[in-house]
């Protein structure tokens, strides 16, 4: 095992610890602090994948912007303990087959890729420049485009969030 | 054990490093302590801290003791994990943000190995950078909330408003800069500033509208004043860290001085040219500058020293001045040493520069109200540095053709 693999392996057990302990945490924050760690640790991946500029977004957009509204919410409405009820039948009956069959599928789906799935060295993935290319020049009008819908989003949002006319 | 070292030479010289640039960022930090009581106390006519050692230049080990040999009480219902979580968490992130900057142009031969003045050299090291900034938020925020107290989650609350607003503005206000030099890299961006006529190739004259919002932004990233609203003292007791005492109270404080360092050289950098000098670099005999500045005020310190009212004063002060004094005719005899410092020297004259403008706007500036501060940040700074990357793009655009 060389260093990237092990260093692979610390982040994947981050990112999946840290999943788990966001669904079995009682309280909001600490949910939202083991998202933080994923957001963090899927960072790492990025970064072992040679793409820093998707690392550093990822950090300051989810970890950073996200995260902090989350707290900033979570700390507003000062939400307490969450209160666990029983655990819904269909949960039980329906959701851990399907579980089960999603988790075949992956395995199945990982198992049978495996010789396409090569090692990424940091050359071979394009650099920030490349990335900007892409985004600016080859797929500009859908890039414009969703940063249209995003804008109706946030204008929809104030709308609604306004009580009274000014 | 010599095999081992020369065998594993690159990992301990990096801990090497480490270890000297923590003991260099802890005592800077210590001594900004007194510096700033000095300054804000001169500027209102008091006399600061003068009790403990000459000048009150011991005051900072004194206050370091009084932090590790105090009582630490944990409050009754505190959130456990998140309120010991919060003072590591800011201070551990501030000083990761200190290991990406560079600090000199030259590597040093030492050993025969070059070693390069900083601990990493990222090429996306300002993104680095505002990803840390991004999440040192949730040291003060999470202190807020865990010590379950009214005043400290106000001021949680208040610091992660503030922090949302104004990063934007921040973010926005470098693009103009990154356009001029093509890359994220601190070293890059430094040596795109390089020019024959020194201080006219750096960026903070194209880019003035892009500084003073970043300063701006910067100033209100690091909660201090005139944006100190999550630990205002005259309407929220001490803000988030009501609740914290004895060490972990001093982690916040060292994290934030950190953090001005950090701002401090991140302008240095990005808008007056880093470790450049601002002279022309054909003026050659401005390099003997740093001795010109070190033996005339150890040669003061010498003068103080002897007329000092204190035995103690009498014997520590004139032997400091000798070591500066000193250390100022070594760099005229050894030129190859004076060459090695004039990148570092110009930094650290431009990082004190600005925190100088830290401690200054404190004690000039009264706080924001928290209308006035999110108007501010959302009306105001961020339409200016918006403004300031279409006109920047608009110039380069123009220049190609």
């Amino acid at each position: 095992m060389n260093a990237p693999v092990i260093v692979f392996f610390v982040l994947a057990a981050l990112t999946i610890l840290g999943a788990a302990s966001l669904i079995l945490q009682r309280h909001p924050i600490h949910s939202a602090l083991s998202l933080i760690v994923v957001m963090v640790a899927l960072a790492g991946l990025y970064l072992l994948m040679g793409a820093e500029f998707v690392a550093a977004v990822q950090i300051i957009v989810y970890g950073g912007a996200i995260m902090v509204l989350f707290v900033f919410v979570i700390m507003l409405l000062n939400a307490g303990l969450e209160e666990r009820t029983n655990v819904s039948k269909l949960a039980g009956f329906a959701g851990v087959p399907l579980a089960v069959a999603l988790m075949g599928f992956l395995a199945a789906a990982v198992a049978r890729s495996s010789d396409a799935v090569q090692t990424v060295t940091p050359s071979t993935v394009a650099p920030t420049k490349a990335l900007s290319q892409m985004l600016f020049q080859d797929f500009v009008y859908p890039f414009e485009l969703t940063s249209f819908l995003i804008l109706i989003a946030i204008l929809g949002a104030i709308v609604l969030a306004q009580r009274e006319k000014y | 054990v010599i095999d081992f070292l020369s065998q594993h030479a690159e990992i301990i010289i990096m801990l090497v490093k480490i270890a000297l640039l923590l003991f260099i960022v802890l005592t800077v930090n210590a001594y900004l302590t007194w510096f700033e009581r000095k300054v804000v106390a001169h500027m209102q006519s008091r006399w600061g801290p003068h009790r403990v050692g000459p000048h009150g230049l011991l005051q900072p080990l004194a206050d370091g003791a009084k932090f590790l040999l105090k009582e630490d009480p944990t409050p009754a219902g505190v959130d456990k994990f998140t309120y010991y979580l919060a003072p590591l968490m800011a201070l551990a992130l501030a000083l990761t943000s200190i290991a990406i900057l560079p600090f000199g142009p030259n590597p040093i031969h030492l050993f025969g190995r070059d070693i390069y003045l900083g601990i990493v050299d990222l090429n996306i090291g300002l993104l680095a950078l505002f990803a840390i900034t991004a999440l040192s938020v949730y040291g003060v925020a999470l202190a807020g909330w865990s010590s379950n107290s009214k005043y400290p989650l106000l001021g949680g609350l208040r610091s992660s408003a503030q922090m949302i607003s104004y990063e934007l503005a921040l973010t926005m206000s470098v693009v103009g800069v990154l356009i001029g030099a093509g890359s994220f890299s601190l070293r890059e961006i430094i040596g795109a500033q390089a020019s024959r006529f020194g201080i006219l190739g750096w960026n903070v004259f194209p880019q003035i509208l892009g500084f003073l919002c970043f300063f701006t932004a910067a100033v209100a990233e690091t909660n201090r004043v005139p944006f100190d609203l999550p630990e205002a003292e005259s309407e929220l007791v001490a803000g988030f860290h009501t609740e914290y005492a004895s060490f972990k109270f001093a982690m916040f404080f060292i994290a934030e001085y950190t953090s001005m360092i950090t701002v401090s050289s991140l302008c240095s950098i990005m808008f007056f040219g880093g470790w450049l000098s601002p002279f022309p670099s054909t003026w050659t005999f401005t390099h003997y500058l740093p001795s010109l500045i070190l033996i005339p005020f150890g040669l003061w310190v010498i003068w103080d020293g002897v007329r000092y009212e204190t035995v103690f004063g009498r014997l520590i002060l004139p032997g400091l001045g000798t070591v500066i004094t000193v250390v100022g005719a070594v760099l005229i005899a050894f030129p190859a040493i004076n060459e090695f410092i004039q990148g570092p020297f110009w930094l650290l004259s431009k990082i004190l520069t600005f925190l100088f403008v830290y401690v200054w706007m404190r004690g000039t500036l009264p706080r924001f109200r928290y209308d006035q501060l999110m108007s501010f940040g959302w009306k105001l700074l961020l339409p200016v540095s918006l403004a300031n990357v279409v006109i920047t793009a608009a110039v380069v655009v123009w220049r190609g053709h």
